[in-house]
């Protein structure tokens, strides 16, 4: 239906095309020479006078605009790419100064560590020197004290025996012979009355 | 408007008739467009290069960006020994674009419709770049005609067509340009024609036609444009860097 009418569309149209061109009687007005000179005069005056302004005036303008955004953007970057090296430079320096304070941290704490680590000794050791000095004398005093002990035991044995015995008889028996006896008995069985 | 489709190209006087011995040079229409255009390209070129900013505005980017896109045109068919005629070049595209662009708007004359227009600006081309060639080689220019590497049987019939081609420089690039113009808006106002005489009821068919074939002509008119450029850039190629 569509495509119908379609066809018979053209086919008015170039009827109606037929007519239009049979109406036509001067045929093309490109060929007609009345307003050929005219033509030829205003074109090369309305030409030439555009190409006189655009190329004294107008373009040399244009060109030096874009010249200078040229040399202005290349500036730019030259400026930018200087602040970016320096900044990458000062980056840098900042590395540096970090890794060496870390190092000066580093050391700094080897140091004091080292010190407190020395100190600890030192005072350890005058410790142990004090403490061994003390057992030293503790143990004299024990020693001194062990060996007085054995002697008032007999004392204290040889005394206690001389009034048993005085009571028990009632006599008084002579002193040095107990001792003796008492002697005698510390010596073998000290070792178990006073330990060690 | 007239059912003709050819009463778009008719010249017609505006203003008094303006004679300077026996040519007629009155102020037509078609002059009224090219001046039009002209005043146009100064005026945006003009506001596109009075402010320089670091960021261009729209204007300035415009101005801009056609002065790139030229200049790279140019750098890339002819070389750098082309520069010196950049400007006119420049104006040479940006004044058929502007007559093309300002022939698509509806009820405006086209000024590159006319051959005469197209055939005087290809011929001034023509003779300018034959004067460039001679001037830059002497004599040597004719070596132009003459290709290297083709055999010498056939040298005579090679130079024959070397020389017709030549010559019919002019006439291709003012044809080119003039018969694609008036081809394309003969075609829009005859689609256009059709929507009027078919009516509301067939001529949506048509109207969608003139609508695409709009922008199909906004893209000849750019098109055409740049090729009218591009041809003139090539022919100075030939004459400035003789290598054939």
């Amino acid at each position: 239906m569509v495509k119908k009418i379609f066809f018979q569309l053209i086919f008015f149209n170039l009827f109606f095309l037929k007519e239009v061109f049979a109406a036509e009687s001067g045929g093309m007005p490109q060929l007609n020479p009345e307003f050929w000179i005219s033509q030829i005069f205003w074109l090369t005056l309305t030409f030439g006078i555009l190409y006189i302004l655009l190329s004294k005036l107008i373009l040399p303008k244009i060109s030096a605009n874009l010249e200078l955004r040229k040399s202005q953007i290349q500036e730019n970057i030259e400026a930018a790419e200087k602040q970016r090296e320096s900044s990458e430079a000062k980056l840098k320096e900042y590395d540096d100064i970090i890794s060496k304070s870390k190092l000066e941290a580093n050391n700094i704490f080897k140091e004091a560590r080292e010190n407190v680590l020395k100190e600890i000794n030192s005072k350890k050791e005058t410790l142990d020197k004090q403490i061994d000095e003390e057992i030293k004398r503790v143990e004299q005093e024990i020693n001194l004290l062990r060996k007085g002990a054995s002697e008032k035991i007999n004392k204290i044995a040889i005394e206690t025996t001389s009034e048993l015995l005085m009571k028990l008889i009632g006599t008084e028996v002579n002193n040095s012979s107990i001792s003796a006896i008492v002697d005698d008995l510390s010596k073998r069985n000290g070792d178990k009355y006073y330990g060690n | 408007m007239a059912a003709n489709p050819m009463t778009q190209f008719e010249v017609y006087r505006i203003g008094p008739e303006i004679k300077v011995g026996a040519f007629d040079i009155s102020f037509t229409n078609a002059s009224l467009f090219m001046v039009i255009s002209s005043l146009a390209i100064l005026i945006i070129f003009n506001l596109g290069s009075k402010k320089n900013s670091l960021l261009p505005n729209k204007i300035q980017l415009l101005a801009e960006l056609s002065y790139t896109f030229v200049s790279k045109m140019i750098s890339d068919t002819a070389g750098s020994k082309a520069k010196p005629y950049f400007s006119f070049i420049f104006s040479l595209f940006m004044f058929v674009l502007f007559c093309n662009m300002f022939g698509m708007i509806p009820y405006t004359f086209t000024v590159t419709s006319h051959i005469i227009v197209t055939f005087v600006l290809a011929a001034f081309i023509f003779i300018s770049v034959t004067i460039i060639g001679f001037i830059k080689h002497g004599i040597g220019y004719l070596k132009l005609f003459v290709p290297s590497g083709v055999p010498i049987v056939l040298l005579p019939l090679i130079v024959v067509i070397e020389i017709i081609s030549y010559l019919s420089r002019p006439i291709s690039l003012s044809v080119r340009l003039f018969a694609n113009m008036m081809a394309g808006h003969t075609m829009m106002k005859v689609f256009g024609g059709f929507v009027i005489s078919l009516g509301v009821v067939g001529g949506w068919l048509p109207l969608s036609f003139s609508v695409a074939l709009t922008g199909l002509e906004i893209l000849v008119a750019f098109l055409q444009a740049y090729v009218f450029a591009i041809l003139t850039c090539i022919y100075l190629n030939d004459a400035l860097n003789l290598h054939h």
